[in-house]
C-alpha cells in the first residue's frame, strides 16, 4: 500500500469513526471544541505513524484509545496544574474526584452522537455556525470540503467553527440531549440545519452549478442517522422521506449539459426507485406516528404525489393543491403560497392560478424572488399573454443568483418574444 | 458515491455459524445507523434460481442449481458513501467478521460503484 492510498484510508476510516470518538471524548471532557481537538490530535498520529506502521487490525479502536489518551494526559495536565495553584496558596483540601473515563466512553453510542446533534445545533449559535460546525463534527467533513462545498474562502469557514466552539464554551452549552418537552423544540433547529443543507445541494444558490449533490447526500445521511436515534419522533421521518423523495430525481433534473429540467418535463424513468420507496415508506412512519400535521411531512406528503405519478398527466394537483393549502395554515409564507398558486393552476387552470399569483405581487418578502416573475410568466405563456410573459421571465432572469437557472429564463424569455411577433 | 457489494462464495459452504450471523446483524445495524447503508438482502439458493442467456442469436433458459459454479452470490448491501475507500473499509470491516467467526471459509465481495446522484455530476 502507497503512502497516498494509507492517506485515502485514513480519511475513510476518521469519516466513519470521527462522530462517535468525538461524541465520546466531548463526555469525558464536557467541551465539544476540546474533544474536537484531542480527537484531531488522534488523527495526526495516525497520520504519522499508519504509513510506516500499516493500518491497525481495528483502526476506530485505535483512534478511539489515542483520543482518549489524550484526553487523560489533558486531564494529569491541569490537574498537575490544579496541584501547583493549590500548593501554592497551601490548600490541599477539596480536591476533585477524579471521574471513570473509561467507563464514561463504553456508554451508550447513540446518546453520545444525540449529544453531538443537539450541541451542534443549540439555539445559541447562529444558523451559518450550526452549519458549519454539523458539517464538521457529525459529518466528518474537512474544512476545506465546507469551503468547496459552499463557495466561500476557507478561511471564513475555519473561523466560523472557531467562533462557534467558544460560544458553546462561553455560554456553557451543556453537552447533553434535552429530555421530555424541550425535546422536541430543540429538535427543530436540527432539522432547519439538516434541511438548509441538502437544500444548498439541491438547489445551490449561488454558482455556476445547479445542484452540489455532495451535500444532499450529507444531509440524507445527518437526517437518516437522526431518524435511528430519535426513531419515535415524525417529523424526523418526515424529513428524510422529503429529502429521499427529492433526492429520487437528481439524475432526472439535470441535463447531460447541466441545464435544469423542470418537474413535468422529466424523465420518470431516470428517478431513482429506492430512494423513492424509502421515503414513501419514511412518509408512511411519519404519518403512522401522528405526524400528518408536520410541515416536513405534509411536504414529504406533497413530493410523494409526484413521485407516485408515473407519467405527469397523471398527477393528483388537487391533492397537492389541498396539500399546500393546509401547509400554508401552518406555515404561512408567501413562498408557500406561490407554489399553491402552481397547483391550482394545475388542478383548475392557468386563470385560477394567475388570480393567487397577482394577490402576491404586492407581497414585499417576494419582491427579490425570482420565482415569483417566473411562475407568473410561466402562467402568462399559458394563457397566449407572450408579451407580459417574456418581461416577467426577463424580470426573473435578472433576479436569480445562480447562472444555469439564468440561462434557461432567458431562453423562455426570448421563446415568449419569438410567439408575441409571430401573431 | 452509491456503491453496491455483492459477496459470493462456494454454494456448499453450509449455513453460517449463529455467531457470524450474530455479528453481521450487528454491523448491519450500526451501518443503519450511520445513515450509510440503504438496502440490503440475501440471495435464495441458485436451486430456485435460473439463467436466460443469449449467445449466437438464441436464448436458453438453464434453471439452478448452477453446480458448475465454483462461487455463486448469497447476499448484497447498497450503500451511499463519500469514496471507494470508504466502501472498502465497510467491506473489508464485513469480510474480517467472517474470518472471526466462520474458520475456514473463503470468498470474495465485489464492490461496484453504481450511477447515482454523484455520478451524474462526475461525468459532466
Amino acid at each position: 500500500m502507497t503512502s497516498a492510498d494509507t492517506h485515502r484510508t485514513i480519511d475513510a476510516v476518521w469519516r466513519i469513526e470521527s462522530p462517535r470518538i468525538i461524541a465520546g471524548i466531548a463526555r469525558m471532557v464536557h467541551d465539544l471544541g476540546l474533544a474536537e481537538e484531542l480527537a484531531q490530535d488522534a488523527l495526526v498520529a495516525a497520520l504519522e505513524q499508519w504509513p510506516a506502521s500499516g493500518i491497525p487490525d481495528n483502526p476506530g479502536a485505535w483512534l478511539t484509545a489515542a483520543a482518549k489518551h489524550r484526553a487523560i494526559d489533558h486531564f494529569r495536565r491541569n490537574k498537575r496544574l490544579e496541584k501547583k495553584h493549590q500548593e501554592l496558596r497551601h490548600q490541599h483540601e477539596g480536591q476533585q474526584r477524579v471521574p471513570d473515563y473509561d467507563s464514561a466512553l463504553d456508554d451508550e453510542i447513540g446518546d453520545d452522537l444525540l449529544r453531538l446533534v443537539f450541541t451542534a445545533c443549540h439555539p445559541v449559535l447562529s444558523s451559518e455556525a450550526r452549519v458549519a460546525l454539523t458539517l464538521r463534527l457529525l459529518g466528518g467533513l474537512t474544512t476545506a470540503e465546507i469551503a468547496r462545498a459552499y463557495l466561500i474562502p476557507e478561511a471564513t469557514v475555519a473561523q466560523r467553527i472557531v467562533r462557534a466552539k467558544r460560544t458553546l464554551t462561553e455560554n456553557r452549552v451543556p453537552f447533553e440531549v434535552p429530555r421530555g418537552e424541550e425535546l422536541a423544540s430543540r429538535l427543530s433547529p436540527v432539522l432547519e440545519v439538516i434541511y438548509l443543507i441538502f437544500n444548498e445541494g439541491y438547489t445551490a444558490t449561488a454558482g455556476s452549478d445547479w445542484t452540489r449533490p455532495a451535500l444532499c447526500e450529507e444531509a440524507l445521511r445527518l437526517g437518516r442517522i437522526l431518524a435511528e436515534l430519535v426513531p419515535k419522533e415524525p417529523e424526523v421521518h418526515g424529513i428524510v422521506a422529503l429529502m429521499e423523495i427529492q433526492a429520487s430525481r437528481s439524475r432526472a433534473r439535470v441535463s447531460v449539459s447541466g441545464e435544469p429540467i423542470l418537474i413535468l418535463d422529466q424523465n420518470r424513468a431516470l428517478w431513482d426507485q429506492l430512494l423513492i420507496q424509502r421515503g414513501l415508506a419514511g412518509l408512511e412512519r411519519a404519518q403512522k406516528l401522528g405526524g400528518v400535521h408536520g410541515t416536513y411531512t405534509l411536504q414529504a406528503a406533497i413530493a410523494a404525489c409526484h413521485a407516485r405519478a408515473l407519467a405527469a398527466e397523471e398527477t393528483d394537483w388537487e391533492r397537492i393543491a389541498a396539500l399546500y393549502a393546509e401547509l400554508a395554515h401552518l406555515m404561512p409564507s408567501p413562498i408557500v403560497d406561490l407554489n399553491r398558486a402552481v397547483a391550482i393552476a394545475m388542478a383548475f387552470g392557468p386563470q385560477a392560478g394567475l388570480a393567487l399569483v397577482d394577490q402576491l405581487a404586492l407581497e414585499p418578502a417576494l419582491q427579490s424572488y425570482h420565482l415569483l416573475p417566473s411562475v407568473r410568466g410561466d402562467l402568462l405563456t399559458k394563457l397566449g399573454r407572450f408579451g407580459e410573459a417574456h418581461g416577467e421571465f426577463e424580470r426573473a432572469a435578472a433576479l436569480t443568483r445562480n447562472a444555469r437557472e439564468r440561462q434557461l429564463l432567458l431562453e423562455r424569455a426570448e421563446h415568449a418574444h419569438a410567439e408575441q411577433n409571430r401573431r | 458515491m452509491r456503491f453496491l457489494m455483492m459477496v459470493k462464495a462456494p454454494e456448499n459452504s453450509g449455513p453460517p455459524p449463529k455467531e457470524l450471523m450474530d455479528a453481521m446483524g450487528k454491523l448491519a445495524d450500526e451501518a443503519m445507523k450511520s445513515g450509510e447503508m440503504i438496502e440490503t438482502g440475501g440471495l435464495a439458493p441458485t436451486a430456485a434460481g435460473s439463467r436466460v442467456r443469449l449467445a449466437g442469436g438464441k436464448i436458453t433458459v438453464t434453471d439452478g442449481p448452477f453446480t458448475e459454479a465454483k462461487e455463486v452470490f448469497g447476499g448484497y448491501a447498497v450503500f451511499e458513501l463519500k469514496s471507494k475507500e470508504e466502501a472498502i473499509e465497510r467491506t473489508r470491516r464485513f469480510m474480517e467478521l467472517h474470518e472471526k467467526y466462520w474458520p475456514g471459509w473463503e470468498g470474495e465481495t465485489e464492490v461496484r460503484q453504481m450511477f447515482s446522484m454523484t455520478q451524474q455530476a462526475a461525468t459532466r
